[in-house]
């Protein structure tokens, strides 16, 4: 590291620009793709290069689609109501497991702990959410299997609250008659919030990127469909793309530029991830470093 | 009396712990609807495990569905698809584990030799991109370079320097290559990170005796930085062959577009439990194998971690 290198730091340099470029490449693609015109993709292919910059893709997507509108809105109202629900559960329970003298404190981490090292696996799973939850069909489906707590956070969290919030601040507010439920809302939380935001973060992205949910609980309801659904149907479906257009656009359809589209609506899901990453860049690093090392 | 000392005593004990569960009554009841979550969500399905040695009905349920022993398994294993399966799921487990953790070191290291912060923090930004967004969006850019008529590969490499379009999507020996590259595409900027994360918490002054002895860079790296290393590439590693039952359903299910003829190099227990599932309504050989996964899956989880409890136990799950 304090190697006296030089040579050997351009190298690391020209490396690192070289991989940067290795994990950004597909995108540019992909975005080049879906400004360049029908027409050009069909005799180059997809190119870095846009022979015809046009950006019909994305015009007829706006005028066909209260439909991909609505998969928009329907990807955050997910995203929205999931992860709001799994903070607060994750919160909840790593706090009342961060009580030292709780009564059944052993038991209970027992319970959450043991759904880390065994799964039902995804047959059952499905045959509880579907078969007795019934949640298929519904926006449920798309919110509660799987996704909505998991062990490994409410294990960070209750570690955040036991290593990082000093014991005696809860026991000086507990001389001042603060309630068991006053500590946590007015000392830890506030105290939590780097483990928070990274928490909601990935259960934030969890939810985004989520298409499984939609694959097996989704059946008819194509209306209840997230981006990334559309996006999955779309791949394995070219005819979908054109059903899911003539309905508003009647045969004006024939004329879909397909090739643009599906890189362009790919495009558009992906967009609400590149904002706000740059502003959570370092939350990410730190989940990825204290998920990595344990699990 | 001493009787009487302990009743008194185990009296006492009661009462505080009654008056430790009234204290925390508030938590607990807010920390219900967490519980409630995981018995539906992770503990039911455990029961539903059973139905493996079930004929399952839709219409009959989990409880009424018949007993039928074995029979689900023989006819899983009746299938020429369950040894694919299983060589699959783990070859690539395997394999992914190897070129991925030696490419996650080295570009950790080399991350570690930049010594400006902003060039340092771009890369790191930029490298893990990829691990933003989800298996179908590799999906489409997987799609992007490969497609048959569109692709970037055939039409702007292999055509134009006058070669024979490929057609990707129906040629299985191609698969392996393609799923480790996209693999290694996708995880290689959040693994090395967690080494990363590593290397920077060593102790300096090893490195700066190292310079007054006159070791070159190379020579720190392969006398310390490897085996300071050593510990967590263990134990990284014996983490990910605890997974090796478990496969990535998106890699192997959405980058190969679910093609019928790369199934023999693209089927992992997980696209057969859907496929069997979804697709050819065979509940029972789905059953079977997702029944096999789980358990297999948790003997090595149990396995890895008595291993890593006795090599470095503060690593341990448990």
């Amino acid at each position: 590291m304090a190697g006296k290198g030089r040579g050997f730091r351009i190298f690391s340099n020209i490396v690192m620009i070289l991989l940067s470029f290795a994990a950004v490449m597909p995108f540019i693609l992909l975005v080049v793709s879906s400004i360049t015109r029908e027409e050009v993709i069909a005799r180059y292919g997809y190119s870095f290069v846009p022979r015809a910059i046009d950006f019909a893709a994305y015009r007829y997507l706006f005028m066909s689609s209260n439909r991909i509108l609505k998969a928009y809105g329907m990807t955050f109202l997910v995203a929205f109501i999931g992860t709001s629900c799994n903070m607060l559960m994750t919160m909840f329970a790593g706090y009342l497991l961060s009580k030292r003298d709780l009564p059944g404190r052993n038991f209970i981490s027992f319970f959450i702990f043991f759904t880390m090292l065994f799964s039902g696996g995804m047959i059952p799973s499905y045959i509880i959410w579907s078969r007795l939850m019934k949640v298929g069909d519904t926006i449920f489906g798309l919110i509660c299997p799987n996704l909505m707590l998991s062990a490994f956070n409410i294990i960070l969290m209750r570690t955040y609250f036991t290593s990082n919030i000093p014991y005696e601040l809860c026991e000086a507010a507990e001389m001042d008659s603060c309630s068991e439920a006053g500590i946590l809302f007015h000392i830890c939380l506030p105290l939590s919030k780097p483990m928070i935001a990274t928490l909601t973060l990935f259960s934030g992205l969890a939810y985004w990127n989520d298409w499984i949910n939609g694959l097996y609980y989704l059946v008819r309801r194509k209306d209840l469909f997230t981006i990334q659904n559309v996006l999955n149907t779309m791949q394995s479906n070219v005819q979908f793309l054109k059903d899911y257009a003539t309905a508003s656009l009647g045969e004006f359809a024939q004329s879909i530029p397909s090739l643009g589209v599906r890189m362009a609506i790919a495009v558009i899901s992906i967009i609400p991830i590149m904002v706000i990453y740059p502003f959570f860049q370092q939350y990410f690093v730190r989940g990825i470093v204290v998920g990595g090392v344990k699990g | 009396m001493k009787d009487e000392a302990a009743r008194l005593g185990r009296q006492a004990q009661r009462r505080t712990l009654r008056k430790r569960i009234y204290k925390y009554r508030i938590l607990y009841i807010l920390a219900l609807p967490a519980f409630v979550y995981l018995i539906i969500n992770n503990y039911m399905p455990m029961v539903g495990l059973s139905l493996a040695f079930k004929n399952y009905s839709f219409a009959k349920g989990i409880f009424a569905s018949p007993w039928n022993g074995i029979s689900n398994f023989t006819y899983l294993f009746g299938s020429k698809w369950a040894k694919i399966m299983f060589r699959n799921t783990i070859g690539y487990n395997l394999l992914f584990i190897a070129l991925g953790t030696v490419f996650a070191i080295f570009v950790a290291i080399v991350l570690g030799e930049v010594l400006n912060p902003r060039a340092k923090k771009i890369y790191q930004t930029l490298i893990l991109i990829p691990h933003l967004v989800s298996t179908v969006l590799i999906g489409y850019l997987v799609y992007a370079f490969l497609s048959y008529t569109n692709g970037f590969v055939n039409m702007s490499i292999i055509t134009p320097m006058g070669g024979e379009a490929i057609n990707w999507y129906t040629e299985p020996k191609y698969w392996p290559f393609i799923l480790t590259i996209v693999q290694l595409w996708r995880s290689f900027g959040f693994q090395s990170i967690v080494y990363y994360a590593t290397i920077i918490g060593f102790d300096k002054s090893y490195y700066e005796a190292a310079v007054v002895d006159g070791a070159n860079t190379w020579q720190q790296i392969t006398q310390i930085t490897l085996p300071l290393l050593r510990p967590t590439i263990i134990i990284l590693t014996i983490m990910a062959l605890g997974r090796m039952f478990a496969s990535d359903f998106g890699l192997f299910y959405q980058v190969p577009m679910n093609t019928g003829t790369l199934h023999t190099v693209t089927t992992t227990i997980d696209t057969f439990v859907y496929r069997a599932l979804m697709e050819n309504h065979d509940v029972g050989r789905s059953l079977a194998a997702g029944f096999l996964q789980s358990i297999l899956g948790f003997i090595v989880v149990m396995i890895t971690n008595t291993i890593v409890r006795k090599i470095e136990p503060e690593s341990a799950l448990f």
